[in-house]
């Protein structure tokens, strides 16, 4: 049929306007619910006799200003920064990884292992093949989880949950045989070669600049990629995507292999800027963490940098509270669990949505933003 | 002179900025059958949803039997007398006619359920007023139009003097809309009144007394049915002139193009659903495939489509075998596909319009540069298409949840265009959609098979199939019963062969 020139713009209009509404509910929801839960925290503080107002200064200026504050904030940041990208890519999608934490010790463990195996090469490649290493091990661990979606439809809740449960058992094992440090009574890795060791580059720790490239990264690819058009195509409606002809076992298969690459890389980061050696528990909680740090930043891509940021400085800086004012530190978790739960309340932001704008729904499918 | 039942007075509903209803006003008197007519999104479903209590009015009254207080919610609105059968049935498919009739106000024994005062009920409704149905028989054996019948039973079963229902044919064959027909003039004779939302003109001439046409929310004409005609209604509903036939020149028509060979396909039961479809569309022709739902149709579709594997049989689309092919390949062959289902199928709804153009167009070249999307090309089509489609919008960014059914599968059939297909499958094009629309569509069906595409349409509207084609098949049970050409097609003998010499019911 015949396919004349556009001989107009389509006026943008309020249309445009009402589009960047909507878009500006992803970050006024979760700023809100930090104002709540934070307010929520200061009445918990008021309650132990301390005054809120300096136990929150207290712990940001612990986190931010102490000697060696920042310095840790940033590499919490960096970790954090890409689990969050490792449940965040997976989320656009419509899968939830809750396999980050296995992802990652899989990656820390093989970086681990690079670092001190290979200690003969120079610093830049060994550094490159520790990093390499470890996002190929969390990819690997990520994959199995995509592709028994892709093949069998074995729900990715499940299977990163066992896989977890696997990696950290796994590791235990190699950790007591072939990759225990002679001489130690804890179960460790060797330390790795000093020329494995990353640094800073000026004042940030390389980690931290590693992960800002990638959160960069992962949005260009969510949002101006073929590939990242497929991807939301599959997780706003799986039925359409197959009707669009969009492959859906390739795309759960590719997403849960770059989610864990992004959580092998952050163990990568994490033993060769931090602890230079493995040991299981040197994990804690990071990729669990990472759930948080996505759902927080509503699985935008460059979100999770701040969200990643703000839950390293109330880790960091929750000693002060216990040795300035002895305040009990997990009320940092409390804020965190309540800021987390109001961001998860679908009603406050449908609430915004009908306030701000019109006739549109909740504001989750506007992820994908035309220029 | 007569009781009046309801009586809306200056009704007016408001979504954000948009007036779903407003100032309305009408009346429904005891044993009166009114139709609400209008066009999607003309806010008819809002209108009879505020009378039953599942959403509240912004201004304006609804009196239910002189009655003017509020109504709180469904369950008020039942204690004062209205029942509601809505478009998708509320029906538990695993038990029986009788469970569910008296489904949330169950008689009782002692602590136990006494069904057999359930089944009384249901036999007692059901003679009353010739609905015949089995109270033992389990709802998803029944066919639609049985449940839609024991939806009927369950509202009678509450003492109604008001019956709404929301499109109550659109799932139906025509032989069930028939009965229902029939049935809702019965209950209108014995006292009980009936709103019923359609945008069929046939039935409303049919059946009701009295007619309100709404236009973008607002009343725009109450007419007694026996005062107009059609033509009149039509011209109520979109504001102009419709022309409902449409004009065509004779087919010029070229080489194969498709060549469905023996198909056999199963349902999502893995059930056989197509048994040994055969048919030939050739280019520049259009064949329409006519039958009562459910005969296959979908699975057909969705066979050729790539969508659906075939268990045996093959499809091929100019000479090319596609019988194994995904969407993408079929997509890539030249293959077009209007879904029937835009909503699960068609479109993202949370995607802008511009994306859900080129929703499977993604990744061809003239969309990308490299590995990234081309958002400039997006756009400038997206521009384009809305303006030749007339696609309703302000903007090509905003979601395609911003449009009208209408306007949505204006989208869908614009997208399937404009990549220029050899093969177009329209499925159920106009389901829906608004006369307007339905008009805008047909002509581009047309408009494709001039340009030479070869389109396969699959319609349960025997009008719509009976004013587009050039040749039609008719399906009954997965297979093709007979072909013939489209002119001088004979509307009752198509009807018979739907219906395949069984009735149900």
């Amino acid at each position: 049929m015949s396919n004349p020139k556009p001989a107009t713009t389509a006026a943008p209009g309020n249309g445009a306007l009402l589009a960047t509404i909507i878009r500006g509910q992803s970050v006024i929801v979760p700023i809100l619910a930090l104002i709540v839960a934070f307010a929520i925290g200061a009445i918990l503080i008021a309650g132990q006799g301390v005054n809120p107002i300096s136990a929150y200064a207290s712990l940001f200026h612990y986190a931010w200003f102490s000697s060696d504050g920042l310095q840790v904030t940033l590499l919490r940041t960096a970790g954090l920064a890409l689990t969050g990208l490792a449940v965040a890519i997976p989320l656009k999608i419509g899968m939830f990884n809750i396999g980050a934490q296995g992802q990652f010790l899989v990656g820390a463990i093989t970086a681990a292992f690079v670092g001190y195996q290979f200690g003969n090469l120079p610093g830049i490649p060994l550094i490159l093949v520790a990093l390499v290493g470890g996002i190929i091990g969390g990819a690997v661990w990520g994959w199995i989880s995509g592709i028994l979606k892709a093949k069998r439809n074995v729900h990715e809740v499940i299977s990163t949950i066992m896989l977890n449960y696997v990696a950290a058992q796994l590791i235990d094992w190699l950790l007591n045989s072939y990759l225990k440090a002679p001489g130690q009574a804890i179960p460790q890795t060797p330390k790795i070669v000093d020329q494995a060791q990353i640094g800073n580059l000026g004042p940030f720790p390389v980690g931290f600049l590693i992960a800002i490239v990638l959160a960069a990264f992962s949005w260009w690819l969510l949002r101006r990629t073929v590939l990242g058009f497929q991807f939301g195509t599959v997780g706003a409606n799986p039925e359409a995507a197959r009707y669009a002809g969009v492959k859906l076992p390739r795309m759960y298969a590719a997403g849960m292999t770059l989610a864990g690459g992004m959580a092998g890389l952050s163990g990568g980061v994490q033993t060769l800027g931090e602890t230079h050696y493995f040991e299981q528990s040197f994990a804690g909680s990071l990729g669990f963490d990472g759930v948080t740090v996505a759902l927080l930043a509503r699985g935008n891509p460059i979100g999770v940098v701040p969200a990643a940021f703000l839950l390293a400085s109330l880790r960091a800086g929750a000693p002060g509270l216990q040795f300035d004012l002895g305040v009990q530190p997990e009320i940092v978790d409390l804020v965190l669990a309540i800021t987390l739960l109001l961001v998860s309340i679908p009603i406050l932001a449908k609430l915004l949505v009908r306030k701000g704008a019109t006739a549109a729904p909740t504001p989750a499918p506007i992820e994908e933003e035309l220029r | 002179m007569s009781e009046r039942i309801l009586d809306i007075v200056g009704l007016t509903k408001v979504y954000g900025s948009v007036r779903a209803n407003e100032d309305i006003t009408m009346h429904v008197d005891r044993g009166e059958i009114v139709a609400l007519l209008g066009e999607n999104g003309a806010g008819k479903s809002t209108l009879v949803k505020q009378i039953f209590g599942l959403g509240r009015p912004d201004a304006g009254t609804i009196t239910i039997n002189g009655d003017p207080a509020k109504i709180k919610d469904p369950t008020d609105a039942s204690a004062r007398g209205i029942g509601m059968v809505h478009q998708h049935f509320q029906l538990v498919p695993v038990m029986t006619v009788a469970e569910n009739v008296i489904l949330g106000h169950e008689p009782t024994k002692g602590l136990s359920l006494n069904l057999s005062a359930a089944r009384a009920l249901v036999t007692e409704i059901s003679e009353r007023h010739g609905l015949a149905v089995d109270p033992d028989a389990t709802i998803e054996d029944l066919p639609v139009g049985t449940q839609q019948r024991v939806e009927i039973i369950k509202a009678l079963s509450r003492q109604v003097d008001l019956l709404i229902l929301d499109e109550p044919t659109a799932v139906l064959t025509p032989q069930e809309t028939d009965e229902l027909l029939a049935v809702m003039k019965e209950l209108a004779a014995a006292g009980t009144s009936i709103v019923f939302i359609t945008h069929k003109l046939r039935e409303v001439l049919a059946v009701a007394d009295r007619v309100y046409v709404l236009r973008r929310g607002k009343t725009v004409g109450e007419v007694r049915a026996a005062d107009t005609d059609a033509a009149g209604l039509a011209q109520m509903m979109v504001g102009r002139s419709v022309v409902l036939q449409v004009d065509k020149a004779d087919p010029q028509v070229g080489d194969e193009v498709l060549k469905v060979d023996d198909l056999h396909v199963l349902d999502d039961r893995k059930l056989p659903a197509v048994n040994g479809f055969t048919v030939a569309v050739r280019a520049g022709e259009i064949v329409g495939v006519a039958g009562v739902e459910g005969n296959g149709q979908r699975e057909l579709v969705e066979a050729i489509a790539g969508m659906r594997r075939p268990v045996s049989g093959t499809v091929s689309l100019s000479g090319k075998d596609i019988t194994t092919a995904d969407p993408h390949a079929t997509h890539a062959a030249g293959l077009g596909h209007i879904p029937e289902d835009r909503e699960k199928h068609g479109l993202v709804s949370g995607y802008s319009i511009a994306d859900n153009l080129v929703l499977n167009r993604f990744d061809e070249p003239e969309f990308t540069s490299g590995v990234m999307r081309d958002f400039g090309a997006i756009k400038e089509n997206a521009a384009n298409w809305i303006q030749v489609f007339d696609i309703r919008t302000p903007s090509g960014e905003l979601p395609a949840s911003s449009l009208s059914g209408g306007n949505k599968q204006k989208v869908v059939v614009a997208r399937e265009m404009s990549a220029k297909p050899k093969l177009l499958l329209a499925a159920q094009p106009t389901r829906g959609v608004d006369v307007g629309s339905i008009e805008f569509i047909h002509r581009r069906i047309v408009e494709a098979r001039d340009a030479g595409a070869a389109v396969l349409l699959v319609s349960a509207e025997l009008d719509e199939i009976l004013s587009l084609s050039d040749r039609i098949a008719v399906v009954h049970a997965g297979k093709v019963v007979a072909e013939m050409p489209a002119a001088g097609a004979d509307r009752t003998k198509i009807g018979e062969l739907m219906a395949g010499g069984h009735h149900e019911g």
